[in-house]
């Protein structure tokens, strides 16, 4: 058989944790193979033993049959394994062609001038060869994450790279650009080139590989051809248990209005127009959610009704009392929880342990504080009791949020929201990053809080996701709404054109 | 009236010339990630050794390249501590500017076995009316009232431009300073550049420390250098972390300080001296809140760089 790469018996010890037992991995020429698993399960930890950032505790690995040493990332390159990050390693004041050639930087004068013209001619040369346009001049801050992401496959390119290890390569890109990079793999793929991609994502497992791997907890549990397995299986392999990819969801009717947004207009950071006059209603009893592709307001309508914003013009109503000019705690008082989209910047204090975050913008009443003085004796009995009841994996309710997985932190953001018992629940892209057993629990919280005939408002980026939670959905171009669809009537293909500006 | 100008010219270039070699290191070591504050005691430390060597060899040449040998050697305690232990770099370079004073007042009292200042050195750097070009009016008053400093300066504004914008080290230090981990990911030594960046700055800001005392008033007095090192740093952020903004910038603050100085034959007496004192702090701070431009630092400058972590 003919492979690139096989990793053989490979254990990676850190302390206190084995994050790959014995593990076996193999890799075909010109193949698109998955790793997949669950975060944490090892596979990142694997693929940077590939790339020489780790040295496993034991173990061999054999490139095209000749077995080699990884001690860091220039062996890793010479052996022509090339990685392209999940957050991109790109210096964004820098054009396309710098940080495509920095560190192997084309030179006059024995290294004393760059050659600027032999850069831009390499770049172009090579975007040619595989097919991925790019304009070498740009600069990074000015281009698209997608684009973006097409910089660091050529980066890799340049180095002479034929195995290339693409760590959660979709995470940041919009479905069509997904699409996109499906179409440029394949075409590497049938160039010679093999590809790793690790991935938690079981459609796109489906829709780009010839082979996966599946991790789980550090052991590999088997390698399938894709073509004979399906996401169910894989899912069941992945999460060791049998997973609802399904959301149960009974119909309801709808109640009362809880949240009224009327004609609202707003700026965003650099002072341009991001809302333009939005209009849309969330009732008791039901999800409404707001589709659309990333920065086309939703941020900045989410900061307006949680009071994090001030809104230029317009009005937003909760439970038909003006909310538009309270200040955040007020709207947290009045009943409004907030699952935030980046929970690492706004849902969570990662130097703060689970108890405090459990209890952050409640700190300041009884029974939690008195006269200023925090009762951390109620606080830790308050968070052991959220931790079992939402069954958060820590191993104790005084470690640090940073140190959870990015679904445990989820959970407990969740669970610090529901806690109060809001009437009206903003989700903001509360499944981005998670794995498939947490997306599972997020989504059945949501529904839950419907059922309980409380208001959900769930902003989200994954057309799956919208479509499967939803009553009603909205569609978010530009800073107004396109339409709103009932659940019934919306369909991908519909929301698709919606989501870029068209009426359906 | 002319020949009053070109003396303004003149003393502004002059003063502006220790600005421009501290500001030339503050961008060197900004540029790729650490902030110095030392730039002050580097500062100096150089102006005290090169009066030190002048007076012992006789040599002022001399005296400049032991100012550099002693910058670098200041600059790599801050290297150690902040590059290489990853200590607070603000923190670290109080503690230099904090110890270079006191260490130099110290020296004073023991070679010279007195505090406030030296002797004046015999031969120190002065201004030379160059051959040829004296005979040129205008140019040639001017020149003759300026230091071969003067021209050094402009020179390593020129080479640090380049270095920075047209060489391949140039684009590893930029790209260390904004994003360290995309450099390290494609096998640049962070740490390396780093080192060698702070101690580029560190002979810059010791030549700049023996252009203020040798280059000027012949001596070393305590705490001569009287924040220089922080007006090189405004100037630095004023200047937009470009060599070349840098050298504007400095030229801009030497002409207040020359005008301030010559206030009154400018009939200008009825100014307050300290009104032109603070307009390079108030430029910096309009440069800062973003009235010219904003002034937007290396995106890493200031954060000790950690390896793979897990």
């Amino acid at each position: 058989m003919n492979y690139v790469v096989e990793m053989k018996n490979i254990t990676k010890v850190f302390p206190g944790v084995v994050a790959n037992d014995n593990v076996n991995f193999s890799v075909k020429k010109g193949e698109i193979h998955v790793l997949l698993g669950e975060n944490g399960a090892g596979k990142t930890t694997l693929m940077n033993i590939l790339y020489g950032l780790y040295e496993p505790t034991s173990g061999e690995i054999y490139i095209k049959g000749e077995k080699v040493e990884i001690k860091n990332p220039n062996i890793a390159i010479e052996k022509g394994i090339g990685m392209v990050h999940q957050h991109f390693m790109l210096v964004e004041p820098f054009t396309v062609a710098e940080n495509i050639i920095l560190g192997t930087e084309p030179s006059l004068y024995g290294g004393l001038k760059l050659d600027n013209e032999k850069a831009v001619e390499e770049v172009n040369r090579i975007s040619n060869e595989y097919g991925l346009a790019v304009d070498p001049n740009v600069k990074i801050e000015d281009i698209s994450v997608g684009m973006q992401q097409r910089v660091e496959i050529l980066k890799a390119l340049y180095r002479g790279a034929d195995i290339l290890i693409l760590d959660e390569p979709t995470a940041v890109l919009t479905p069509q650009e997904i699409e996109e990079l499906g179409v440029i793999l394949r075409n590497l793929a049938n160039q010679g080139k093999s590809i790793i991609l690790i991935t938690h994502k079981l459609k796109e497992v489906m829709a780009m590989s010839d082979r996966v791997t599946v991790i789980r907890r550090g052991k590999i549990i088997n390698t399938l051809n894709t073509k004979d397995t399906s996401g169910e299986e894989l899912a069941e392999l992945m999460v060791g248990r049998k997973v609802n990819l399904v959301v149960q969801k009974e119909k309801r009717e709808a109640g009362k209005s809880v949240l009224e947004v009327k004609d609202l207009h707003a700026l965003d950071n650099r002072g341009v127009p991001a809302l333009k006059g939005i209009s849309f209603e969330v009732k008791a009893g039901e999800i409404f959610a707001l589709a659309g592709v990333d920065g086309n307001g939703q941020t900045e309508l989410i900061e307006v009704i949680t009071g994090l914003r001030n809104a230029i013009k317009g009005k937003v109503l909760l439970e038909g009392e003006d909310i538009t000019r309270l200040k955040t705690r007020k709207i947290i008082e009045k009943g409004v929880g907030h699952i935030p989209e980046d929970r690492l910047k706004r849902g969570l204090i990662l130097n703060h342990t689970i108890a405090e975050n459990m209890i952050l913008g409640d700190h300041h009443k009884e029974p939690f504080s008195k006269n200023g003085i925090m009762n951390y004796d109620i606080i830790h009995e308050h968070a052991k009791k959220l931790i079992e009841e939402f069954d958060v994996r820590t191993p104790s309710e005084e470690v640090n949020a940073k140190s959870l997985s990015g679904g445990n932190q989820q959970k407990v953001i969740i669970a610090r929201e529901l806690n109060r018992d809001p009437v009206l629940l903003i989700a903001a892209q509360p499944t981005r990053g998670l794995d498939v057993g947490a997306i599972e629990f997020v989504h059945k919280r949501l529904v839950e809080q419907r059922n309980r005939g409380k208001a959900v408002l769930l902003v989200s980026l994954e057309l799956d996701e919208v479509m499967a939670l939803a009553d009603r959905i909205g569609v978010i171009y530009d800073g107004k709404l396109v339409g709103i669809l009932s659940a019934e009537e919306a369909t991908e293909k519909k929301l698709g054109i919606m989501m870029a500006g068209g009426k359906a | 009236m002319l020949s009053i100008i070109i003396a303004v010219v003149a003393s502004a270039l002059r003063l502006a010339t220790p600005l421009i070699f501290a500001s030339l290191g503050g961008v060197f070591s900004e540029r790729s990630g650490v902030v110095n504050i030392a730039l002050e005691g580097i500062m100096i430390n150089g102006a005290f050794f090169s009066i030190l060597t002048t007076e012992f060899t006789d040599s002022p040449w001399l005296g400049v390249l032991v100012a550099a040998i002693v910058g670098i050697l200041t600059s790599l305690i801050l290297a150690f501590l902040a590059v290489h232990l990853k200590a607070d770099q603000v923190v670290t370079g109080v503690a230099i500017n904090l110890l270079s004073a006191s260490f130099t007042a110290f020296l004073l009292e023991i070679v010279w076995h007195r505090s406030g200042q030296t002797d004046p050195v015999e031969n120190a750097i002065r201004a030379k009316p160059l051959p040829l070009i004296n005979k040129i009016p205008i140019i040639g008053d001017l020149t003759s009232q300026l230091t071969p400093f003067v021209y050094l300066a402009i020179l390593a504004v020129i080479v640090s431009y380049y270095v920075l914008y047209k060489t391949p080290f140039g684009l590893r230090v930029r790209a260390v300073g904004e994003h360290p981990r995309a450099a390290d990911t494609v096998g640049i030594n962070v740490y390396k550049i780093r080192y060698i960046c702070v101690m580029i700055s560190g002979a810059l800001a010791g030549i700049a420390g023996s252009a203020l005392s040798l280059g000027a008033i012949s001596l070393f007095r305590e705490g001569m250098t009287a924040g220089k090192g922080f007006i090189a740093l405004a100037a630095m952020i004023f200047g937009k972390w470009h060599p070349v903004g840098a050298f504007l910038a400095c030229l801009f603050f030497g002409f207040t300080e020359a005008i301030q100085i010559q206030a009154s034959t400018l009939g200008l007496g009825f100014i307050p001296s300290e009104f032109l004192q603070i307009i390079p702090y108030v430029a910096t701070i309009l440069a800062l809140a973003g009235v010219v431009g904003r002034a937007v630092a290396p995106a890493a400058d200031g954060v000790p760089y950690e390896k793979g972590e897990r």
